[in-house]
C-alpha cells in the first residue's frame, strides 16, 4: 500500500501524459513559435529573422490597430452585457420556478449552442440581410419603403448575433450559481419581513454574483477575438481584431505582424482575465 | 426542506419571458430549414412554393460528398482520440492526487475560452515552421485542441460521481488493476464515454475556424459552405446543406446530453 501511495502522482502523470503531449505540441510549442515570429519582419515573400520590436511599435503607433482592438472590446462588451442581462431571468426561472423536468429545460436552452457556430451566424444573415426575412417582410407589408440598412453589416448586427450565439455560456454559470443558493436563507428573509424585491436584492442577487462574473468572463474573452460573426455580418463598421489578424495571414501576407497582433490580443485577454479572477475571488469571499 | 409558498408560486411574467426566450433562441436556426424548401433563390416572405430541388441538386454534387466524407473522417478520428485521452486524463485527475492538477485541468480547458483564431494561427505558424503541408491531418490536430476540453468536461463528472468502493471491492476480490478497469470502471463510466464521443464528433463536424486556417484543398463541410457563401445563386443549396448539418448536430447532441445526463451542469465543473 505504501509503495502504491508513493507512486500515485507518478501514475497520474503517466495517465495524463498523452493529453499533455497533445497540448504541448498543439498549444505551448505553437505559441512559443508565434511569440518568436512576432519579433521578425517580413522580407518580400520571406521573413527577416533578426529580432526586432518593429511590429509592436507599429501596433502602438498606427492608430488603426488600437482602433480595431478598442472596437472589438466595445462590441463584445456590449454583447456580453446584453447576453448576461437577457439570460439572468431565464436562468432564474429554471433555478427557482421549474420543479419538474429541469434537465429538459437545461438541454433545451443549451442545445443550439452545440450546433455549428458558422450556421447560427449564417442564420442571422438570412434574417438581417437586405433581402432577408425582416427587411423583405417589412417591405411587403408596406411598413418601410427601403431596406433597413443598419440591420446588416453593422455593429448592431454583430451584437445581436453574438448575444444569441453565446447565450448558453451565460445560462450555465448563472443557473449553477442560482441553483446553489440555500433556499432557507430566502425563507428566513421572508419570515423577517422582507418582500420579494428586497429578498432578491439582498440575498439572491449578491449570492449569484459569482455566476454573473463567470458568465461575463466566458462570453467577453472569446468574443473579442471572434472572426466569423464580424466577417459575415460586421461590414466595415463592425470589423474586429480577428479579421485584422486573419488579413495578415491571408491577403496582406505579413505573418510576423499577424503574430504580433495575436500576442497583443492574448496579453489583453490575460490582463482582463486577471481582473476577472480577482473579482471572482472577492465575490466568492462576500458570498461565503 | 420544505419550500415556502412564495417560491413555488408560479410567476406568470417569468413564465412568459422563458417561453419567449426559447422562441427567440430557436427561431433564427429554424429559418434555415424553412427556406431550404422554398421554391425561390431569394430568402424572403412570402414563401413561394414547396420544393425538394435544392436537396436533389445537393446530392448530385461530388464536391459535397467529398467534403462530407472529409468531415466524417476527421470527426471520427478526433472523437475517438480525444475521448481516449479524456478517459485517461479524467481517471488520473479523479484517482491520483497530483501536485498541480488544478492547473492542468485549467490548461486543458483553455481552448474553451481563448478565441479560436489564436490557436488557429499558432498552429498554422507551427506547421509552416516544421514544413508540414496543410491537409486533413493538420485540421484534425486543430480539432483535437478544440475537442479535448469537451471530452474532459463530459468525462470528469462521470469519474467523480462513481462510487469508488466498487473498484476497491473488485481489487479486494482479487482482480488486478487492468481487469478492474474493464469490468468495473469502464461499464460505470460508459454513458460518459458515449456522450463524449458524440459531443466531440459534433464539435469537430461543425468546427470552422481551425479548418479555415489549417485546411488546404481538402474542404470539410463548414469550409465548403463558407466557399459557397460568396455566390448568391448558391444560397438555397447552402441552406439545404446547412439544414442537413443542423439535423445531424441536433440529433447527436440531444442523444449525448440525455445519455451523459448533462453532468456538466449537475456538477460544478462548468
Amino acid at each position: 500500500m505504501a509503495t502504491l501511495r508513493r507512486s500515485e502522482p507518478l501514475r497520474g502523470y503517466a495517465l495524463l501524459s498523452p493529453a499533455l503531449l497533445v497540448l504541448i505540441i498543439g498549444v505551448v510549442v505553437p505559441f512559443l513559435i508565434l511569440l518568436t515570429m512576432s519579433f521578425w519582419t517580413r522580407q518580400g515573400f520571406d521573413f527577416d529573422t533578426t529580432m526586432t520590436s518593429a511590429n509592436y511599435v507599429r501596433t502602438v503607433q498606427e492608430p488603426i490597430f488600437g482602433a480595431f482592438l478598442l472596437r472589438s472590446f466595445w462590441v463584445s462588451g456590449i454583447a456580453t452585457v446584453a447576453t448576461v442581462l437577457l439570460c439572468y431571468p431565464m436562468a432564474y426561472y429554471v433555478a427557482f420556478h421549474v420543479h419538474r423536468n429541469k434537465m429538459l429545460w437545461i438541454i433545451l436552452m443549451t442545445l443550439p449552442f452545440w450546433t455549428s457556430y458558422l450556421l447560427r451566424v449564417f442564420a442571422w444573415k438570412v434574417i438581417l440581410g437586405y433581402e432577408g426575412v425582416i427587411n423583405a417582410s417589412l417591405l411587403s407589408m408596406g411598413i418601410i419603403e427601403a431596406p433597413l440598412e443598419f440591420l446588416l453589416y453593422s455593429q448592431t448586427a454583430v451584437v445581436i448575433t453574438l448575444a444569441h450565439a453565446w447565450a448558453a455560456f451565460a445560462i450555465l454559470p448563472l443557473y449553477v450559481s442560482l441553483e446553489k443558493i440555500d433556499r432557507s436563507l430566502l425563507e428566513a428573509a421572508a419570515d423577517l419581513g422582507d418582500g420579494p424585491v428586497m429578498r432578491f436584492v439582498r440575498i439572491t442577487l449578491p449570492l449569484s454574483i459569482p455566476g454573473v462574473i463567470a458568465a461575463t468572463f466566458l462570453i467577453f474573452i472569446p468574443t473579442t477575438g471572434d472572426y466569423i460573426t464580424p466577417a459575415l455580418l460586421g461590414g466595415p463598421d463592425g470589423a474586429m481584431i480577428g479579421q485584422l489578424i486573419q488579413l495578415q495571414f491571408g491577403a496582406v501576407n505579413n505573418w510576423p505582424m499577424g503574430a504580433a497582433l495575436s500576442i497583443v490580443l492574448m496579453l489583453w485577454i490575460a490582463a482582463i482575465a486577471v481582473v476577472f479572477v480577482y473579482l471572482a475571488r472577492r465575490a466568492d469571499r462576500i458570498a461565503a | 426542506m420544505s419550500k415556502g409558498n412564495y417560491i413555488s408560486r408560479p410567476n406568470r411574467a417569468l413564465q412568459l419571458y422563458a417561453c419567449l426566450f426559447l422562441v427567440v433562441l430557436y427561431t433564427p436556426v429554424l429559418f434555415i430549414p424553412l427556406f431550404s424548401f422554398n421554391d425561390s433563390i431569394y430568402v424572403r416572405f412570402p414563401l413561394t412554393g414547396f420544393t425538394f430541388n435544392w436537396y436533389v441538386d445537393l446530392m448530385g454534387r461530388d464536391t459535397v460528398w467529398k467534403a462530407m466524407w472529409n468531415s466524417v473522417r476527421v470527426g471520427l478520428s478526433v472523437a475517438v482520440i480525444s475521448t481516449i485521452l479524456g478517459v485517461l486524463a479524467a481517471r488520473a485527475i479523479t484517482r491520483n492526487r497530483m501536485p498541480g492538477q488544478n492547473a492542468i485541468v485549467a490548461f486543458v480547458m483553455l481552448p474553451l475560452v481563448i478565441p479560436g483564431i489564436i490557436f488557429g494561427v499558432a498552429l498554422l505558424v507551427l506547421f509552416s515552421w516544421m514544413g508540414i503541408t496543410l491537409s486533413l491531418y493538420t485540421v484534425g490536430m486543430g480539432h483535437m485542441i478544440v475537442c479535448m476540453p469537451f471530452a474532459v468536461a463530459t468525462l470528469l463528472p462521470r469519474f467523480e460521481g462513481m462510487d469508488r468502493s466498487m473498484e476497491e471491492a473488485s481489487v479486494d476480490l482479487g482482480e488486478n488493476g487492468w481487469w478492474t478497469f474493464w469490468r468495473v470502471t469502464f461499464p460505470m463510466v460508459m454513458p460518459g464515454i458515449v456522450a463524449s464521443l458524440l459531443l466531440t464528433f459534433t464539435v469537430s463536424f461543425d468546427e470552422f475556424i481551425m479548418a479555415f486556417f489549417l485546411s488546404s484543398t481538402d474542404a470539410t463541410l463548414p469550409m465548403y459552405i463558407w466557399s459557397q457563401l460568396r455566390f448568391p445563386r448558391e444560397f438555397p443549396t447552402v441552406l439545404a446543406l446547412s439544414s442537413l448539418i443542423l439535423l445531424v448536430s441536433f440529433a447527436l447532441v440531444f442523444l449525448a446530453l440525455w445519455i451523459g445526463r448533462l453532468g456538466l451542469v449537475d456538477e460544478d465543473i462548468a
